[in-house]
This record gives C-alpha cells, structure tokens and sequence, in this order.
C-alpha cells in the first residue's frame, strides 16, 4: 500500500506527460517525397519524419543533427562525421550509403528541392560513418543550406522502388510520395489527402524531445470561418494561419492565446517575361512584361498601404525588396516599396505604347497565402484603374503549381518563404535565369539578366562576408529597379492556440512538434 | 412583393448605384463600410459595402439578376427534357419507357445538389481552366437541369399513358397522323398544366440548389457574385464583426425565393380548376 501514492503519482506524471496536438492550417501538403516539392507546408511536414544532416534549434543557429560534426579540409572540400547508431522508421540503420544515395536523389531533375544541395558537386562516401562533400566553390551557407537536404533510407527506396522522385508536374504518384521513412521524431501513421495527417512520436529517436507532444494530428481546413470555429470549440489545438479579421477578436478570448511573429516570406507577381506572346493577353505579337516601363506601370499602380490596411488589418509589411525582414541582405533602406501613383503608371503605360491598357490574365492561389485571392481581387481593381483589364484566374495551390512550374501562365500570384535566411535562396530561385538544377527553380516568368545572374553566381562562392553583402545588396537593387516581380509585401504570422499549449514561433512558418508542450 | 422583388433584380443595371461587375469602380480604402444608418457608414453605400470595397446593394440587385436567370434557364432546361423524355416515354412504351424510368429512379436515390455538384465538377476538369470563368454560368445551369428533369419526366409520362387511351387520341391515330405531331399536337397540351405548377415551385429550388452550390465555392466566381456567392465571401466576416456582407444577401435570397414560391402557390391555384 506504500507504494500506492507513488504509482499514482507516477501513472499521472506518465498521462500529463504523453500528450496529443491537433493542428490546423490552410492547405494539404503535396506530396510525403521530401525530395520532391520545395513547398512550405510541405517540408514542415517532411520535417518530422526525415532529418538533414544538420538542423536549426530554436534560435535559427545551425546544430548537428545526422552529422555529429564536420571539418573543412579545404574550402571546397568538407568532411562531415555521421551519427552512429541512428535507425530509420524500419528498422535499417542510417549509415554513409543512405547520404549518397539521398544526394543523387535530390538532384534528379524532376523535383524542386536542389537549391539545398546548389554549389555541391559531389557526395563521397570515405566509410559508413564518413561522408566528404566537394563543392563546385566556396560556399559561406552551406551547413544552412543542407539543412532541408534530408536523408531517404536507400534500402527502403530500393525496396519500394521509390529511388526516382515522382514526376509532380505529370501528376504521378510513387511509394514514397505517400509513405515515409526516416530517422526523424516522429513517424507518419497515415496520410489521407484533404482529410488529416496523423504522426506518432518515435521512441528510438536518437534526439532529446524538448516537449512532451506524443501523437499530432494536422488537419487542413481550407475555409477561414471554419478554421477558427474549429479552435474556438476545441477540435483543434492550434491554427498557424489566421484569417486577418479574426485575431483581434482571438486575442480577446480568453481561453486561448495568440502568439506574434513575423514570417520570412515575401508576397508578389511574377511576369511571364519569357513568351514573345503572352498566352493570356489581348496584346497579340508581344510581350508587353518585357518592357522594364510596363513592369514599374505595373508596380506604381499598386496601393500596398490599403492591401495592408484593409485586406491585412495591419498584419503585412509592404514591400520593395523581394526578401522580408530577417533575411541576411535586407536593410530597411533599400526595402522602400515603389511609391502609389496612378497617374505616373498611365503615363508610363502610354509611352510603352498602351495608352489605352492591356488585358491579360492573373493566376492566383487561393488556400495558400494569407488572404491570397482577396489581395489578387484587390490589384484587379487597382490595375483597371491604369486601364489594364486583368482577368482573375483563381485555384487550388495543388492545381496553381504544376500550371506556372510548366510556364503556363501570364502573370502569377506566389510567396517566397526564405528557409536558409539569407537572400542568395531568393536570388537564386527567383531570379537567376532558369537551367536545370538549381538555378530559377522557381523562375516561373523566366526572368533572364546575364549581368544579374553574373552576381548571383559571385555571390555562391564568395566568402568574404563584406564583398558578399555589397553582391547581395547589388543583385537586390536590380531586381528592384528593373521590376522583374511586382512584391507586393511581407507576411507577419501570428498563431493562435489553446492556452495549455506551447510552442517557439517560427519566422519560417513552420511549426515543430518537438517544441511544443500541451499541459 | 414579388413584382418588386423581380421587378428590382431584372432592373439591376438601371438602379444599381455601382456596377459590381467592374473592378475598377471598387475601391478598397472604402471596404468594411457599415450600412448608412450605422457609424461610419454612408449613403453611398447605402447597404455597406465588402472587403473589396463594392457596394453591397448593387452586388445584391446584380446578384439576385443571376440566381433568377441561372434559376430560370435551369428549369427552362429541365422543362424540355424531363418533359420530351416523359412525354415519349410514356407514349412509346416498351424498352425506351423502362430505360428511362429506370434511369429516373437511379436518379432519385441521389438527392439533387450531390448530382449538380458532380456534374459541375466533371464539367470543371473536362473543360479549360482559362475558360471557366466564361462557362460557369451555363455549366451551372446544365448542372441544376440535369439534376431536376425527374420529376417533369415522371408527371408527365403518367399523364401521357391516361391521355393516350383517350378517343381524340385514338382518332388521330385513326386518321394516320404521325407519332411525332399526335404527342406534340394533341397530348402535350394536355399534359403541361401540373408541369407549369411544378415548375414555378422548382424555380424556388433551382434559385436554392445554385446558392448552395455557389456557397460550397463551386459555383459562380467571385468576380460575378450570385447571392449565394456573396453569402460565402461574407461568411468570412461574420466573426469579425462585419455582419451585413452575409446577411444582406442571406436575407435577399430568403425574400426572392419565398417571393418566387408564393407566386408558384397563386400560379397552382389559378391553374387548379376544382378551386376556381
């Protein structure tokens, strides 16, 4: 009978401790092939189930993960030690083969993921617990870069017959693409598409688990009404994506409690800049997005202070630069969006030679950014007012993608979320004309300056922190002045939740279970 | 009240203060207005105006225009061919009045709206993405007529097999007319009286079925609200405190049809000859 307080007290400790996390946000992810789509939500899941070689703790600062440690040989030449004892979901161990073999895998060219491995010519495997890289250059972000570079057992894919990444644009579906298996700490019970996503934590994880979440459940309800019914009634625990004119009125309740933080994700419209005739334009002949004048029009005609005012109640930064706050190569300096003025964008309109406008068609998201559609409607309404006849285009973010991945749009509504923090991700994916690696992976307007791409390409190998930033800063600049994008401004995030949960922002928007407590 | 209530949705463009058809009158530094009699509302937006800054009265006038046209055309469309079907149904008989009985109780183990749904979303994936918005208003149409000829088919086959017996019938068939002209000529007439009470009725839910399907986010694009698109984009707001973008419309809709109803009531009386 001693012992009966103890057992209680140790059955209690036991329940308070493994607790459950219902999670909500806007979209389904796209896929479960962590080397096939660069997609926010997407990764945020893959997170969990498979690690990289290195990770980021709660501040952002780079730690080991899979690697225990490495070493620079020289400064193209890097040897990383890899954790010894790790197991994959299966069982398998993680050795040296399963590095290799996950590099060949997420270069192959139908996946969007190589920007995490940019600049990494080689993979070579010295023992099973020794992996070297050989770099094209030197590279000042790599342990950021391979961060989200995760690690597929080889085994696993050559049994699932799952060693190519699925064709997404084509709409394939592998073994891979809807079952996982990693080192990570949580395993994927089951994913049904649209429905809900159920994780259980993994017990032979080689981590330290900093909250006590057990088992988490993601749920994308892609109506806002609904969403926030949801978490006001307690069928979810948390939604990381508010609609904007329900915070205030969710910070006043008191049962739950919301939690600020910007988000390094920049808002814009990229430009066909490509076509010699736009697919979806009156204009016949030409591309009027070639003409820098029609791109600034473009820009001018955009009020970004009523976009933040009414259709983000405050919750948006306007933007010049294509990179938010936060990013290595912002300065608040250069970030001055371009000024409101719809009788300077007539006038520049008129001398490009449509002093009457131009009609064209805009593709839009509209589950995937905050208030996607609504802000695409505003700037509708915006450019008629310079004469433009834009007609909304509007979709689901897993139809939206595959249609502007193949070029086949005019102008596109996208966000550009920074998972490395520093701009050369932007610039690279972005701007840098597009080739088959990583290079404009997400070029989707084709944007080609051989000068630019000429800084950008100094700016992947130089190490000299101040001669990168005066790169940076120039490849920023010219984006800006030549108005390849119209940015329209950065998200800010906050996430609401019940009051016994507790979590660490993230300015990439990605939530992580093994931060969380739920008491 | 019905007259005011059709009289003002087909006037739409003659007394709406706005066209809400046009993006560029709307302007955002003027979204979220309160109706006028509220704090900051205004006369200019005599109804308050939504997140795009659009004026909600004429989004509604305009908006109650489509729900009654996409209603109407809806059971025009149902009209024909549940009652072409019925009517050669009934008269022919044999192997094509099974089929097409068959086919109707097949269809009325669905109820309607999950058949519009699905024929509107195959009509989404069949058809080009660039051409959806242009087409969204006769897809809807065909969708609500396809998921309502039923009930005109099964009226009138009933009624055609009593008429069929009948002596003039029987006479036209003596005196060698055609199958063709003794249903379009002779029958029909005969038979369309409980159509017209149905469909009257059936307009009321054809107007719902389209608000429904435009709620779910399937059916009219933003850009050319229907009421019940409207009720959708309000619904949003209705948290936030900017309740009249979904309730106007809400209660718009709720006035159009019961206006539409009552009408289909007075029209069944007048056409009732036991009540005359």
């Amino acid at each position: 009978m001693r012992f009966l307080p103890l057992l209680v007290s140790l059955l209690l400790g036991a329940s308070a401790q493994a607790a459950n996390l219902r999670w909500a946000a806007q979209n389904d992810i796209l896929t479960f092939d962590p080397h096939s789509q660069n997609h926010a939500t997407t990764l945020t899941m893959t997170m969990h189930v498979y690690e990289g070689l290195t990770r980021y703790d709660r501040n952002y600062n780079v730690e080991p993960a899979l690697a225990t440690g490495w070493q620079e040989i020289s400064p193209t030449h890097w040897r990383f030690s890899l954790r010894k004892g790790v197991q994959f979901h299966d069982g398998a161990p993680f050795t040296a083969d399963d590095v290799v073999f996950s590099f060949g895998r997420i270069r192959q060219p139908q996946g969007t993921m190589q920007i995490y491995v940019a600049g990494v010519s080689e993979v070579k495997k010295i023992d099973d617990y020794t992996v070297d890289f050989i770099l094209a250059g030197p590279n000042p972000i790599l342990l950021r870069n391979i961060i989200d570079f995760r690690i597929m057992s080889r085994s696993w894919a050559e049994k699932t017959r799952s060693q190519n990444i699925q064709d997404y644009k084509a709409r394939e579906e592998t073994y891979a693409s809807r079952n996982a298996n990693g080192t990570g700490p949580y395993i994927l019970k089951g994913w049904e598409p649209d429905k809900q996503i159920v994780f259980t934590v993994n017990k032979n994880w080689w981590g330290r688990h900093d909250g006590n979440v057990r088992d988490f459940t993601y749920t994308p309800i892609k109506a806002d009404a609904t969403r926030v019914s949801a978490l006001l009634s307690g069928d979810v625990d948390m939604v990381t994506d508010l609609p904007t004119q329900d915070v205030e009125r969710l910070r006043r309740n008191d049962k739950l409690k919301v939690i600020d933080g910007p988000e390094v994700r920049t808002i814009f419209i990229g430009l066909d800049q490509h076509n010699d005739e736009l697919l979806f334009s009156s204009v016949k002949g030409r591309n009027p997005f070639k003409d820098v004048r029609v791109r600034r029009a473009l820009n001018m005609a955009v009020d970004r202070e009523a976009i933040k005012r009414v259709t983000m109640r405050g919750l948006s930064i306007p933007a010049g630069l294509m990179v938010a706050p936060g990013v290595h190569g912002h300065s608040k300096e250069l970030d001055q969006p371009w000024p409101y003025d719809v009788r300077g964008a007539k006038k520049l309109l008129a001398e490009a030679g449509y002093p009457n406008g131009f009609e064209f068609t805009l593709d839009c998201p509209n589950n995937r950014y905050v208030n996607d559609e609504k802000i695409c409607q505003a700037l509708v309404g915006m450019w008629a007012r310079v004469g433009l006849g834009v007609k909304l285009n509007a979709m689901p973010f897993a139809t939206f993608i595959p249609k502007i991945l193949k070029h086949d749009t005019s102008a596109y509504m996208l966000g550009w979320g920074v998972a490395t923090f520093d701009a050369l991700y932007t610039l690279q994916s972005l701007v840098r004309t597009q080739t088959t690696g990583a290079d404009g992976s997400f070029n989707c307007g084709r944007v080609s300056d051989p000068k630019l791409d000429a800084t950008i390409d100094a700016i992947k190998i130089t190490t000299d922190l101040k001669k990168r930033d005066a790169l940076l800063r120039e490849a920023l600049v010219a984006t800006r002045d030549n108005a390849y994008y119209v940015p329209l401004h950065h998200q800010l995030r906050p996430w609401a939740m019940k009051k016994n949960v507790s979590t660490v922002h993230r300015a990439d928007d990605r939530p992580e279970a093994r931060f969380t407590r739920v008491d | 009240m019905t007259l005011a209530c059709v009289g003002a949705a087909l006037a739409a463009p003659w007394i709406a203060p706005q066209d809400p058809f046009n993006p560029a009158a709307f302007e955002l530094n003027q979204a979220f207005r309160p109706p006028a009699w509220l704090d900051g509302g205004t006369a200019r937006y005599f109804l308050g105006s939504d997140d795009q800054g659009r004026d909600l009265l004429s989004a509604i006038l305009h908006g109650a225009r489509i729900s009654l046209g996409v209603g109407l055309a809806a059971v025009c469309f149902a009209l024909v061919l549940g009652v072409s079907l019925g009517l050669a149904a009934g008269y022919r008989g044999g192997w094509f009045d099974a089929l097409v009985m068959r086919i109707a109780d097949v269809q009325l183990s669905f109820p309607a709206i999950l058949i519009a749904l699905l024929i509107d979303g195959v009509a989404r994936i069949a058809l080009p993405a660039g051409a959806q918005d242009a087409i969204a208003v006769p897809v809807l149409i065909v969708a609500i007529g396809l998921s309502a000829w039923v009930q005109y088919a099964r009226t009138v086959r009933g009624s055609t097999l009593v008429e069929k017996e009948k002596e003039y019938v029987q006479a036209a068939r003596v005196i060698g007319r055609r199958p063709l002209a003794i249903m379009l000529v002779h029958v029909l007439p005969n038979v369309m009286g409980p159509v017209l009470v149905i469909a009257t009725i059936q307009i009321a839910t054809a107007i719902i079925t389209e608000a429904t399907l435009s709620f779910l986010g399937v059916g009219l694009p933003p850009t050319r609200p229907s009421l019940g698109t409207l009720i959708r984009v309000g619904n949003d707001f209705l948290f936030s405190g900017e309740w009249w973008i979904t309730v106007f419309p809400g209660v718009a809709l709720v006035t159009l049809v019961l206006s539409v109803n009552l009408l289909g009531d007075w029209l069944r009386d007048a056409l009732n000859p036991k009540l005359r």
